[in-house]
């Protein structure tokens, strides 16, 4: 189970950045989670929103370079140790983590953690194995 | 200093009977080795026995760089590869080289052109030339070393690269004349003075060429080393450096006419101008055996100067370059066409050319390359490392390809300012004074 993520390229300069999330906003797209990844000449805004698809046509009328790709999305408990306990399984199979971002549900219960890894179908295999609650793109655009 | 006062002052009409005798036998031979002048010639009707004279040099059909991309790489030579002892290639205006030859006599007719060149500026057999050219597939480092050789100077083929083993070379070994691209030698001159090496320097004279410069940078080149700076024009194609050099008055290039015919022509209509008007400049080499041109239109744009200058030669002289009708670049003296690295960027972007923008710029006296490449969906990645890996592999393209580096900057989609509808592709911020 895959879970679809909108990524945008974002220039260095004034503005740029609620631009993006103003024509989001505008048309009632609602971002559930967020993580910007920034260099010197420019950054890459990756996004978990509840629709995908019309970001991604909405953000190419507005001359925008964006393109949806799947990562992987699991639940932790959100205590000390959570993150480890799903990192541990990557790591025992030496799988690499290209970047992770997380976020925390309204409850403050469980923590949402999006993850890029290097081969994805391996990794959803661990994790089904080690009991790490795999979330669909339903479970993270539910209103808790 | 005059090398060769029998040749560089002859009177006109014994230069021009000696021309019209060489031109003869070029366009014969030529026509009998040569399958893409002959079929030419053909479609004009043309058969060698017209040209009678210099004067019906007119007649005869251009040729162009893309002659030489369409017959890469030996397929204009007008002798076999045995008697070829020299092949020298310089960038042609996609990803294949412009591949040039010459014989035993060529090399010999090219290192009496330097020759000339070196002796007009001043340099003998005494002095201590230091050549700071690239050596290799590039005409500058291996023409001027056997030109200064055949001279009998002492020479330092110390090429390019490294400026402080070339200062450290420079003072040591006590040259007394230098080559350099005119940007390298303004380099050097700052380089020299912040490590005051300038009082311990022996140099007298530069000779500078590979790329456009003008009197500004003359003045400055000279105060600044306290040297005299003289300028030699030369194109693979035609021959490489020593087609034209300076003499004593600086008052523009003197052509060696006794091996090349110069003419000035319209770019568009490819008319005749007259002497004085500034159009395209046209070679045919009448004297030269593997290699040789035709009405050849180098793409330079200047003026042809006519009477005996003060000095006494009466060579025809050039002005100073004005300008290409084509959008070739000089960069660091590296010929570069825009197409080229279009065509790195193709490779790159799934098919699709990005809208780029080549931006030129002078910094410190050093030529600057920068690629602006938009942002598309062929280029884009959700993590930074795959983006970063495609644009240090356009750098590495483009270095292998143009070599030069250059710095490759990713911007915005739509951010580069068009005219038009047409996307301004070069931005050359250089000054050439």
């Amino acid at each position: 189970m895959k879970v679809k993520q909108v990524s945008i390229f974002v220039e260095n300069h004034k503005g740029a950045l609620l631009d993006i999330i103003s024509i989001l906003g505008n048309n009632n797209i609602d971002i559930k989670a967020l993580c910007i990844a920034d260099t010197v000449d420019y950054g890459v805004l990756r996004l978990i929103v509840d629709k995908p698809n019309e970001a991604l046509s909405l953000l190419k009328e507005n001359r925008y370079v964006v393109k949806i790709n799947d990562v992987i999305a699991i639940k932790i408990s959100n205590e000390p140790g959570g993150l480890s306990d799903a990192l541990k399984v990557l790591d025992e199979a030496n799988l690499n983590v290209s970047y992770l971002y997380a976020f925390i549900g309204s409850y403050g219960n469980y923590a949402s953690v999006m993850l890029k890894v290097e081969d994805e179908d391996k990794a959803i295999e661990l994790f089904k194995k080690n009991n790490i609650k795999l979330l669909s793109d339903e479970d993270l655009i539910k209103k808790d | 200093m005059i090398y060769d006062k029998s040749i560089e002052c002859m009177d006109r009409k014994s230069l021009e009977a000696l021309q019209s005798e060489r031109l003869i036998w070029q366009v014969t031979r030529m026509y009998e080795r040569v399958p893409l002048f002959k079929m030419r010639m053909d479609e004009k009707g043309l058969k060698p026995s017209d040209i009678k004279s210099i004067k019906d040099l007119s007649k005869l059909p251009f040729s162009n760089k893309q002659d030489l991309r369409d017959n890469y790489p030996y397929g204009l030579f007008a002798e076999p590869l045995e008697n070829v002892v020299r092949i020298h290639a310089s960038s042609g205006t996609t990803g294949k080289q412009i591949v040039v030859g010459y014989t035993k006599n060529d090399l010999d007719m090219w290192s009496t052109c330097v020759s000339r060149a070196l002796n007009s500026y001043g340099i003998s057999k005494k002095d201590i030339l230091q050549v700071c050219y690239g050596y290799g597939l590039f005409t500058g480092g291996l023409g001027l070393h056997d030109g200064a050789s055949h001279l009998g100077c002492t020479v330092i083929p110390a090429s390019t690269g490294n400026t402080v083993r070339q200062m450290n070379t420079m003072v040591d070994f006590g040259a007394t004349a230098i080559c350099a691209t005119p940007s390298y030698c303004m380099y050097l001159a700052e380089e020299l003075e912040s490590n005051n090496l300038r009082d311990k320097l022996k140099v007298k004279r530069a000779v500078l060429g590979a790329e456009p410069w003008g009197e500004e940078m003359r003045k400055q080149i000279e105060s600044k080393l306290s040297i005299k700076a003289y300028d030699i024009y030369g194109l693979s194609e035609v021959l490489g450096p020593g087609v034209s050099y300076e003499c004593e008055c600086q008052k523009g290039l003197h052509i060696n006419e006794d091996m090349f015919i110069p003419e000035i022509i319209n770019p568009d209509t490819g008319e005749v101008l007259g002497d004085g008007e500034v159009g395209e400049l046209v070679f045919t080499s009448i004297t030269k055996e593997a290699f040789p041109v035709i009405r050849y239109r180098t793409h330079d744009l200047c003026r042809i100067l006519t009477g005996t200058c003060s000095c006494g030669r009466t060579f025809k002289r050039m002005g100073r370059i004005e300008g290409r009708t084509d959008d070739m670049l000089i960069i660091r003296g590296v010929n570069v066409f825009p197409s080229q690295i279009e065509e790195v960027l193709l490779k790159y972007g799934e098919g699709i050319t990005p809208n780029y923008q080549i931006i030129v710029d002078r910094v410190n006296n050093t030529d600057t390359l920068e690629v602006k490449v938009e942002m598309n969906e062929g280029f884009f990645f959700d993590d930074v490392k795959s983006i970063e890996l495609i644009s240090s592999n356009i750098r590495d393209s483009l270095r292998s390809v143009l070599g030069l580096s250059a710095q490759v900057t990713l911007v915005g989609p739509k951010t580069i300012e068009r005219s038009e509808g047409k996307a301004k592709r070069v931005i050359d911020k250089r000054k050439i004074r």
